[in-house]
């Protein structure tokens, strides 16, 4: 017993230091995971708060851009207005629905909240965006983000009461389905941490004709993206060596390095398909 | 200024640069990414307690994580040269008694040479367990190793040029008095 205190006495510093390192590998592992942990709220939420500072200052330099780019997006809205659309009339009487209630809100699948963003980054390996926006505001996991133009940014994966961490499309681990829209055939979007405008859409079969300039869109396969969100362009094919599968270099549509505001779209028809599957996967074991 | 309210204030500004600037800037290239922040643990006095330093790395590294939402890597990393930085400086120490002379480890309390071995030893250690963390789950040898030596070839240079640009005032104490 005594040399054993004795032991522990000579090599505390080192027993210490392997505690700590201890820790800290532990948060590497459960972390990378995606698992909500506990201190990831608490710190993401101080964190999120140093960022938001500072995100303040520095939307001021962006204004001008910001501003340009929310003109774009009105005129394209704009541009779709019932009103904008005329065709002689053929039948004239017109005629004042006697329900009062908007029937799509039933029918209504995805909801659009806007976000500001508070922290980003492009230069690391695993890159996360921080919104403004939490649990308080009706943002849960595993929901998608789009910038301004619609065009893919990623899926949040962590959430604090008003503070949310998305992955973004420049993640190692980050898996968006994918589609090709000349020919419908689709694939996943991986990043392979080189180049932030660039994203890699492999799992496409070789035979199948590809074209610089093709347009990549989500595949809406998952019950996250709605279908057809624009995630970019083909630049470059790549045929590998065993000529099975291509890969290919898409140039992303939505820059990651000013991003200022994103959308996080809601499934609010997210349950019942899940929960069929379920039952289905049950009833099969 | 007291040690203590120098050194809160170098933990902040060392954590905001590498937070709003240096992860900031657009990157170079891939390969390489410029860290700064552990500056703050080898500027740590001398006498400061070992678990003192580890426990002021785990700190600096988990900050930094919860920016950059890398659970665990650079904690790991600031764990390891807090813990090694004793041994280092033991084994680099030229002058008799530097430790007691000067406050802290700088160019002129070590002098020039073993100041930089110092700096560069515990720079690559930094840098090799981050990306070795990181490569654990992407990545092969070729990629880690090449990524290894040029973030910290370029670190190094930061850390040179923050040398020449704050140079720190070492008051040679006396025991005398």
């Amino acid at each position: 017993m005594r040399n054993i205190l004795l032991f522990i006495r000579i090599y505390f510093n080192f027993l210490f230091f392997l505690c700590l390192m201890g820790i800290s590998l532990f948060m590497v592992f459960s972390y990378n995971r995606y698992q909500h942990t506990a201190y990831s709220a608490v710190a993401g939420e101080v964190a999120g708060r140093i960022s938001n500072q500072f995100s303040t200052v520095e939307s001021y330099f962006e204004l001008k851009r910001t501003n340009d780019s929310l003109m774009k997006v009105n005129a394209r809205l704009y541009n779709q207005l019932k009103n904008d659309f005329e065709l002689p009339d053929t039948v004239s009487n017109s005629r004042v629905d006697s329900v009062r209630m908007d029937t799509s809100i039933l029918a209504r699948k995805y909801l659009y909240l806007p976000a500001r963003v508070v922290g980003n980054s492009v230069s690391l390996e695993n890159n996360y965006l921080e919104l403004h926006r939490g649990l308080q505001q009706g943002v849960e996991k595993d929901l998608a983000v789009t910038d301004i133009f619609n065009n893919v940014v990623g899926s949040i994966v962590d959430v604090s009461n008003n503070y949310s961490v998305v992955m973004s499309l420049l993640h190692r681990q980050s898996n968006v389905s994918a589609k090709l829209k000349r020919n419908g055939v689709t694939g996943s979007i991986i990043w392979d941490g080189v180049d932030p405008n660039f994203v890699i859409l492999k799992d496409i079969p070789a035979d199948i004709k590809v074209f610089p300039g093709d347009t990549v869109v989500t595949s809406g396969f998952s019950d996250k993206f709605p279908y057809g969100l624009l995630i970019g362009t083909v630049w470059k094919v790549d045929h590998e060596k065993n000529g099975q599968v291509a890969s290919m270099k898409v140039k992303t549509a939505a820059n990651f390095y000013n991003l200022q505001y994103v959308y996080i779209i809601k499934n609010l028809q997210k349950q019942e398909p899940s929960q069929l599957l379920n039952r289905f996967q049950k009833t099969n074991e | 200024m007291s040690s203590l309210v120098k050194n809160i204030i170098r933990f902040c500004l060392f954590l905001l640069v590498q937070v709003f600037v240096l992860n900031q800037i657009p990157p170079l290239h891939h390969l390489v990414v410029p860290y700064l922040y552990y500056l703050f643990l080898l500027w740590l006095p001398f006498k400061m307690g070992r678990r003192t330093q580890m426990i002021l790395g785990f700190v600096l590294g988990f900050c930094l994580d919860a920016f950059t939402k890398s659970y665990g890597m650079h904690t790991a990393a600031c764990v390891l040269i807090a813990y090694l930085r004793p041994f280092l400086i033991n084994l680099l120490i030229s002058q008799e008694g530097a430790e007691s002379n000067y406050n802290e480890p700088s160019i002129t309390s070590m002098g020039f040479t073993p100041y930089m071995t110092y700096v560069s030893i515990l720079t690559l250690i930094h840098h090799a367990f981050l990306f070795f963390l990181e490569a654990l789950e992407s990545g092969g040898f070729f990629y880690f190793l090449i990524k290894t030596v040029l973030s910290a070839a370029v670190s190094l240079l930061l850390v040179i040029i923050t040398e020449l640009l704050f140079s720190r005032r070492q008051r040679f104490k006396t025991n005398t008095a």
